[in-house]
């Protein structure tokens, strides 16, 4: 009954300007597709059949690994002290940004999103420069039996910079759209600033929020350029999950190097999950614009 | 006095605190070591420094580097923009995964990349047994950093197209049309110019990223001084040597070209934004 109401309603099959003729439409999709799957989907196969080439259970003798374990351990702990950093200052800077106005307001946002310019090798090389033994505190830092370089804070510190503009860049524009009406109505109505935050602009922001943390937190558990500088592979102890996927391929265990390099896949996969499921979930949010 | 004069403009609090928050941060995290860094090739001499950012085989990885981001960059602005009309403009199965599948070279470890690819294209590999015996030699030639480069710099010219594209407005194909123009002259004069600041946006972005890029890139390059040695490696071999210096001022140099292409992308954007307003 449905159908044959709908069918009725629709209207007659007039071919739009705006419509491209079929075998332009199956061609171009067909080139785009072709393209996606050999530039992504493929490497992205690749890493699993390899993983398991030699069937489960080398797959997952991989993950028993000391090194491995220590790796992933390493891999957790950098990100948990680098993301909740970045999350608090994407927040204070679009708080200062968004509500505010001062000048050199935009050579801040540019100041901000430096990091993302600079080559992943350079983001490790400037900390060298600074902490390591021939570096402008390293002699300092030796005397007081100090280790940032080739040990665990020089690896934060690199990631805290490569995901630096993460949260920060997702909430400005944010904020920005949203205006200052719901605060000032909190304050009017009694509230005090923490107040105003939590309750007010908090809720409004939590899924750019979310969205923020999620790159970021991909990118801090993947940054393999920056963190190869300044973490000296030290076994066990400085080598974080991607620098042990490149240390086991270079010895030419594949089957180890892309087991665990699945690892990182499935985290790259969660990841794009959850961007879409909040992008379709911000969108059905949005107030129409008037 | 940045307080004094907030305060006329918004009553909300927070501002010296968050404000002074961030500058504190951004000053310890970004500004001074990226400042130390341009101080310690202060610390050279000028010929030193020629020197160390001229040499034959520093400029061999100039020339690979630049030279296969311009064409990873030109090749992503084309197919770029191709995965960004298909789903705009057509209904196919699988559209939502597909468009979703399109930000995984920015969710991916590089390094996962990097060995995903060598594999691939290895003289073995799924694709390389192909290319191989036709002459092609894809891994462990500057073609592997082509590849690389490529991947990595996809999803920057589909997410800049994308938003512009959705939001044309067909009444301009319509008239077109009716006025008489063909399908291809429609593209060409109607739909491609306001899609040139975005496109040229995505280029530049998708080229800045393949200048630094370097974890995708080492395990398929093969990594032969003068030969497919990228500009990022370089720097690594010359810290692994203690060559601070040298390590130094040609990140300098990648610094200067990153920070003005940085430049280059902001007033892009700001011609994209006047564009689309208008």
């Amino acid at each position: 009954m449905a159908g044959a109401i709908s069918r009725l309603n629709r209207p007659p099959t007039v071919r739009r300007a705006t419509h491209d003729p079929t075998w332009v439409r199956w061609t171009l999709t067909f080139i785009a597709l072709a393209f996606l799957g050999l530039f992504l989907f493929v490497p992205l196969a690749a890493v699993f059949t390899e993983a398991l080439r030699r069937g489960v259970g080398p797959y997952f003798a991989a993950f028993r690994n000391p090194d491995a374990i220590s790796a992933i351990t390493l891999t957790l702990i950098v990100a948990v002290i680098a993301v909740p950093l970045n999350l608090v200052f994407g927040v204070a800077a679009s708080w200062a940004i968004a509500k505010f106005n001062f000048p050199g307001k935009s050579l801040l946002i540019t100041l901000i999103d430096l990091p993302f310019a600079v080559s992943p090798v350079i983001s490790g090389l400037i900390y060298v420069l600074l902490f390591g033994l021939r570096g402008w505190l390293g002699p300092w830092l030796n005397d007081h039996d100090i280790k940032i370089i080739f040990a665990v804070p020089g690896i934060v510190l690199a990631t805290i910079f490569v995901t630096f503009p993460f949260v920060a860049r997702e909430l400005i524009p944010l904020m920005q759209a949203q205006g200052n009406e719901e605060e000032y109505a909190a304050l009017t109505l009694g509230a005090n600033g923490w107040q105003t935050f939590w309750r007010i602009t908090l809720p409004n922001i939590k899924w750019g929020l979310f969205y923020g943390v999620i790159l970021c937190n991909a990118r801090a558990m993947g940054e393999f350029g920056a963190v190869s500088v300044v973490s000296g592979h030290i076994r066990g102890r400085t080598n974080t999950t991607p620098l042990h996927v490149e240390i086991l391929y270079n010895e030419y265990n594949f089957v180890a190097a892309f087991a665990v390099a699945s690892l990182l896949s499935l985290l790259a996969l969660v990841t794009l999950a959850l961007k879409s499921f909040v992008e379709a979930r911000s969108h059905s949010l949005q107030i129409p614009q008037p | 006095m940045l307080g004094f004069a907030s305060r006329e403009q918004s009553a909300l609090p927070g501002f010296r605190l968050t404000l002074g928050y961030v500058m504190l941060y951004l000053g310890l995290i970004v500004l001074i070591p990226l400042g130390a860094t341009f101080l310690k090739t202060a610390t050279m001499t000028w010929p030193a420094f020629v020197e160390a950012v001229s040499s034959p085989r520093v400029l061999a990885s100039y020339r690979l580097t630049f030279g296969a981001a311009l064409i990873a960059a030109t090749i992503n602005a084309v197919f770029g923009l191709l995965v960004a009309w298909v789903p705009v403009r057509y209904q196919f199965p699988g559209k939502k995964i597909v468009d979703a599948f399109v930000d995984l070279p920015f969710a991916l470890p590089t390094a996962v990349a990097g060995i995903a690819l060598a594999a691939i294209y290895a003289k073995t590999g799924w694709i390389g047994q192909f290319t191989e015996p036709l002459g092609m030699k894809t891994a462990f030639s500057p073609l592997g950093v082509l590849i690389a480069l490529t991947f990595i710099g996809l999803p920057f010219v589909v997410r800049t197209v994308q938003p512009v594209l959705e939001d044309l407005e067909p009444e301009l194909e319509e008239a077109a049309v009716s006025l008489g123009a063909s399908r291809w002259q429609t593209f060409r004069r109607v739909l491609l110019p306001p899609l040139y600041p975005s496109l040229l946006t995505g280029f530049a972005l998708s080229f800045a990223r393949a200048l630094g890029e370097y974890g995708s890139v080492v395990f398929i390059s093969g990594n032969m001084p003068m030969k497919t040695e990228i500009t990022p490696l370089l720097i690594i071999t010359k810290l692994e040597q203690y060559d601070y210096a040298g390590a130094t001022a040609i990140a300098v140099v990648m610094l200067v070209a990153s920070f003005a292409l940085l430049l280059i992308i902001n007033l892009l954007q700001k011609w994209s934004q006047q564009r689309t307003r208008g």
